[in-house]
């Protein structure tokens, strides 16, 4: 699956940090967190996190947990990079395999 | 069968355990606590500033279990770069990523490896019959990312990538070398189970 790729990268000079990059707002291009699929993570413990760290309904917890089973991967939250980071290295720490990204949109 | 978590009432969990599986849990949690490693600075130096502000790797591990367990934040299974300046972006940031975090994924996993072996030790006093381990509900959760960690360390050194990987782990001939090894992860799985239904409960 290909990768749509944020709107054309900055510019930069090789001497300027990753976070004067990132200084530039982004209103319309929000960062996305992904779950991977993973054969060694419990259907029933995938779920509990997503009801547990995201406080989502059961309902919603099972849907992402089966898209993730399923189409191997599932966009589970959505915000600011830093937010993303926060919930990226959340989902490390239960042992999900999650990765941050521009929105596709 | 034993090795089943049911839930106590007020919260947490009991599981009644024999000193074979005991010893199995404890020595495999062990041996994850070594793998993560000691924490920065432990073997350093007594300046707890120097540990306060030590930075992580930025660099992935080379091992494949500690790998899975600290992966790239930035690249993943079916997110190509479109072009080498973005597969640069991407490893930077993932370096970067894993400089603040990695540290303290570490830390954590640590401490629930360490929750695993000290409530296991409480349990010193075991019969014949084994013993029930109690839980309480913080340590019940504790224990329920242990045994993920457990299992995907344990996965990974059996190569296990896909659902097909799994289903093959269910056939192996007993002489098979690996079958001691498939037998404890189907074990743990089946334990992390029942943990997840008594916090879901």
């Amino acid at each position: 699956m290909g990768r749509v790729t944020a709107p054309a990268p900055l510019e930069t000079e090789k001497t300027e940090s990753a976070e004067e990059v990132f200084a530039v707002p982004e209103p319309d291009v929000p960062w996305v967190t992904i779950v991977h699929n993973d054969p060694v993570n419990l259907m029933s413990y995938v779920t509990y996190v997503f009801q547990s760290y995201f406080g989502y309904p059961k309902d919603k917890a099972t849907k992402l947990m089966l898209d993730v089973h399923h189409k191997g991967r599932a966009v589970v939250s959505s915000g600011t990079r830093e937010e993303m980071e926060r919930d990226v290295q959340a989902m490390h720490g239960y042992g999900l395999w999650a990765t941050l990204q521009h929105d596709r949109k | 069968m034993p090795g089943h978590f049911e839930p106590l009432p007020g919260g947490g969990a009991a599981v009644a355990l024999d000193e074979v599986e005991i010893s199995i849990i404890r020595s495999l949690a062990v041996q994850l606590l070594e793998l993560i490693g000691p924490g920065p600075g432990e073997d350093a130096s007594d300046d707890p500033l120097a540990e306060l502000f030590a930075e992580g790797p930025s660099e992935p591990p080379s091992d494949p279990v500690l790998k899975r367990l600290f992966p790239d934040a930035y690249s993943g299974p079916d997110v190509e770069a479109n072009s080498p300046e973005q597969a640069e972006e991407q490893r930077a940031y993932s370096a970067e990523f894993r400089r603040f975090t990695e540290n303290d994924l570490r830390a954590a996993k640590r401490e629930n490896a360490l929750t695993v072996i000290r409530s296991l030790d409480t349990l010193s006093a075991v019969g014949e019959g084994g013993a029930v381990l109690k839980l309480s509900a913080e340590e019940s959760e504790q224990w329920l990312r242990a045994l993920n960690d457990l299992r995907l360390a344990i996965g990974s050194r059996l190569d296990v990538v896909d659902e097909e990987d799994t289903d093959l782990l269910y056939r192996l001939p007993d002489e098979d070398p690996r079958k001691p090894m498939v037998m404890a992860y189907l074990w743990l799985g089946g334990l992390q189970e029942t943990l997840v239904e008594t916090l879901m409960s």
